[in-house]
């Protein structure tokens, strides 16, 4: 069993980051203000900051000395979301995902659009033992008609939920993947002496297909790409078969369905964590896709790899990190920075 | 130059008997995706009189650069694509008989009975299928699978054919009243209204017009345009479906699920399957319809996706939007869009190019 770390003194600086960042509202295509939160909390750190024709926040850290590489580390500030389809005559707005929303973790839930406008999620009359798909869905604003309706067409809203600290375990709606902004952003700050020029990069529409991390790592043209995401665990009950779980150590990736990564960045992970006595755990996921595939595909291909922070719930309103799990991962993400990278 | 200037005749494009004309020599036209031999000829006479650089790329695609004259110019990318969804011959069973296959989205329900044109001669014949006289109430009820169906082309036309030419629907356009029936219309309708931009272009842009191939199969034409132009903003003038029919099948008869509709002018993209738009690029073209008093509509956010799909992740991004015409039965043997939403998609394209300022990219806000 690994100890409670509930029980040792936690950094109430870095819950705080914690919980703004993963209350600040940015679907895909809409990142904006959290883009704004991002850099606000990087500009007395970072040598250099710039935000691309997408809308990814670039942030240099460092120069390359020798021994040095351009090195590029991704963490996706977008989150899922909805956007609006249809007002109807009463004021209900249809809606379609942006990224990969479960009908069923929408139903009852809140939403807040980005125009400031409230709503809830309601549905349809279900014939009985069936399971509700997103056209059987739509927002209530308390609109009465769909001239006094708040939305329209195209408008996006975000999941609301508060931060939620549960000592041990992290719970938000947005942990995919603000958690991974925050051990980034905790990295930036911890950063000294290091050989390489580092390219934090806040990429914008991982969710709706690595869209920013594809055309940020064209822009960077990295020597050696890491990506931070979450992962999924397989330490609930009757959940998948999968070997990562929460309090055991950031995973380090070594599969999932779109992205194999680069051995030699595995083992320089692995290296690095157990010369640091950090915990980790190695990662296959059967499901999904980070922006590494992204940086391992730039320009005439990068070694990549993808630094995980397990989570439970992913894509619902109540994923679950675990605290000791984010301070290990800014352990290990700012030891691999800060040493000469030997890919063998 | 001032994005306030006033705008010549030629900036307020209409659709008159010469467009028309235009449009029907490229809808007769046959142009399946990977063999746009057709309508690239049309197009390279169309567009060499109006551009300063015009060249045919590795894959087919028709990039024609026409220079503006003004001060910090915005490379502006316009992508329309030149290939129609169709079909292949797969193997020749004697007799004039064609197996085929489907290039893009075709609905398999709808090729029964449909007369089709095979390769560059247009050679005529029919998707056949047995006399109602001879079916059984049982076999009314599935529709024909694609392994079943054959394109008849008779005893003349087989020996003026081979595997691997493409064919299509044998449609011809007809105008009807305010409207045109048309096969492809979807993307004619870019092309003519792509070359009509370039004939009335602004000076305070450069317009990098891309007529693209392989659209239908997954936005490869665009992808490489795009790498080689390089632009600053991309734009993908496509037609997009209008299924504003009447819910006949729902008890409370609202269809809220149209896409877009029919009269109610061009289709602004925020979101489909492959882009979420630029909201500084819709911004700036809601307004300029709403100043300039053009009747313009939201394409539902759905699936579904144009080459600015393509555009917007080449190199370190690209800012890119989506603009269509409303076509009802998009894909099929007989589209049908209205003259007027064709002319306010042009009128609208045409009006927010010529106030483009390129200081609408910063400060930056994607």
């Amino acid at each position: 069993m690994t100890k409670t770390p509930s029980t040792k003194a936690r950094d109430e600086a870095l819950l705080a980051l914690i919980k703004k960042l993963v209350e600040t509202p940015g679907p895909s295509g809409q990142e904006s203000l959290i883009r704004a939160a991002v850099a606000e909390e990087i500009k007395d750190y970072a040598d250099e900051i710039r935000t691309d024709a997408l809308g990814n926040l670039i942030a240099r850290v460092g120069t390359k000395k020798p021994g040095g590489l351009r090195v590029m580390v991704s963490a996706h500030i977008d989150e899922i979301g909805l956007m609006v389809t249809h007002v109807d005559a009463n004021g209900f707005a249809r809606f379609i995902a942006i990224g990969g929303v479960s009908p069923l973790t929408c139903i009852g839930g809140r939403v807040l659009f980005m125009n400031g406008t409230r709503g809830v999620i309601g549905c349809e009359r279900l014939e009985p033992n069936t399971a509700p798909t997103l056209e059987k869905l739509f927002i209530d604003t308390g609109a009465l008609s769909s001239d006094d309706c708040p939305v329209r067409v195209g408008d996006v809203c975000g999941f609301e939920r508060p931060f939620l600290d549960l000592g041990a375990h992290l719970v938000a709606k947005s942990m995919d993947d603000r958690i991974s902004a925050a051990v980034a952003i905790q990295a930036i700050r911890a950063l000294k002496d290091s050989p390489h020029e580092v390219f934090f990069v806040f990429s914008v529409q991982e969710e709706v297909g690595l869209r920013g991390a594809t055309t940020a790592a064209y822009g960077v043209n990295p020597d050696v790409g890491l990506a931070v995401d979450v992962t999924r665990t397989g330490d609930t009950p009757r959940t998948i078969k999968m070997e990562v779980a929460l309090d055991k150590g950031p995973a380090i990736k070594v599969r999932d369905s779109s992205f194999i990564a680069d051995p030699r960045v595995v083992n320089w992970m692995v290296a690095a964590a157990k010369a640091s006595k950090i915990p980790y755990q190695l990662e296959v996921l059967e499901a999904g896709g980070t922006d590494g595939r992204a940086i391992q595909l730039a320009h005439a291909g990068v070694p990549a790899g993808c630094l995980s922070i397990p989570c439970r719930y992913i894509h619902s309103p109540s994923e679950m990190v675990s605290y000791a799990d984010v301070e290990n991962a800014v352990k290990l993400l700012v030891r691999l920075l800060s040493e000469e990278i030997k890919l063998g | 130059m001032s994005p306030n200037m006033k705008m010549t005749n030629n900036a307020r494009p209409r659709i008159g008997k010469k467009q028309i004309a235009l449009l029907a020599e490229l809808c007769n036209a046959l142009a399946v995706s990977g063999d746009e031999q057709e309508v690239r000829e049309i197009v390279l006479r169309e567009v060499k009189p109006l551009c300063q650089q015009v060249e045919v790329d590795a894959m087919g695609n028709v990039l024609a650069t026409r220079i503006g004259s003004g001060q910090n110019k915005a490379r502006v990318m316009i992508a329309a694509h030149m290939d129609e969804v169709g079909f292949m011959l797969t193997q020749n069973d004697g007799d004039g008989l064609y197996g085929f296959s489907i290039v893009g989205g075709i609905d398999e329900r709808q090729l029964v009975g449909k007369a089709v044109i095979v390769g560059r001669e247009h050679i005529p014949g029919v998707i056949g299928a047995k006399a109602i006289h001879l079916t059984t109430p049982e076999e009314r009820k599935t529709a024909l699978k694609l392994e079943q169906l054959r394109i008849d082309l008779g005893p003349d036309g087989s020996g003026k054919v081979r595997v691997g030419d493409r064919a299509g629907f044998a449609t011809q356009l007809t105008e009807i009243g305010p409207s045109i029936r048309a096969k492809a219309l979807d993307n004619r309708l870019g092309v003519a209204n792509l070359i009509e931009l370039l004939r009335g272009a602004p000076e305070n842009i450069d317009l990098l017009a891309a007529f693209t191939v392989q659209e239908e199969v997954g936005l490869r034409g665009a992808r490489v345009a795009a790498y080689h132009l390089a632009p600053q903003i991309g734009i993908a003038v496509d037609s997009t479906p209008a299924n504003d029919l009447p819910a006949y099948d729902d008890d409370d008869g609202e269809n809220t699920r149209y896409n877009t509709r029919l009269d109610c002018g061009p289709a602004i993209y925020l979101m489909d399957g492959a882009t979420i738009a630029d909201r500084r690029l819709a911004e700036w073209l809601m307004k300029t319809a709403e100043e300039e008093g053009i009747p313009y509509q939201i394409r539902q956010p759905n699936p579904g996706g144009t080459d600015a799909g393509a555009i917007h992740k080449t190199r370190s991004g690209v800012p890119s939007i989506s603009v269509s015409v409303p076509q009802r039965y998009c894909h099929t043997a007989a589209g049908l869009i209205r003259k007027a939403d064709w002319e306010n998609t042009l009128r609208l394209l045409s009006a927010a190019l010529w106030r483009l300022d390129s200081k609408i990219l910063t400060p930056s806000e994607a």
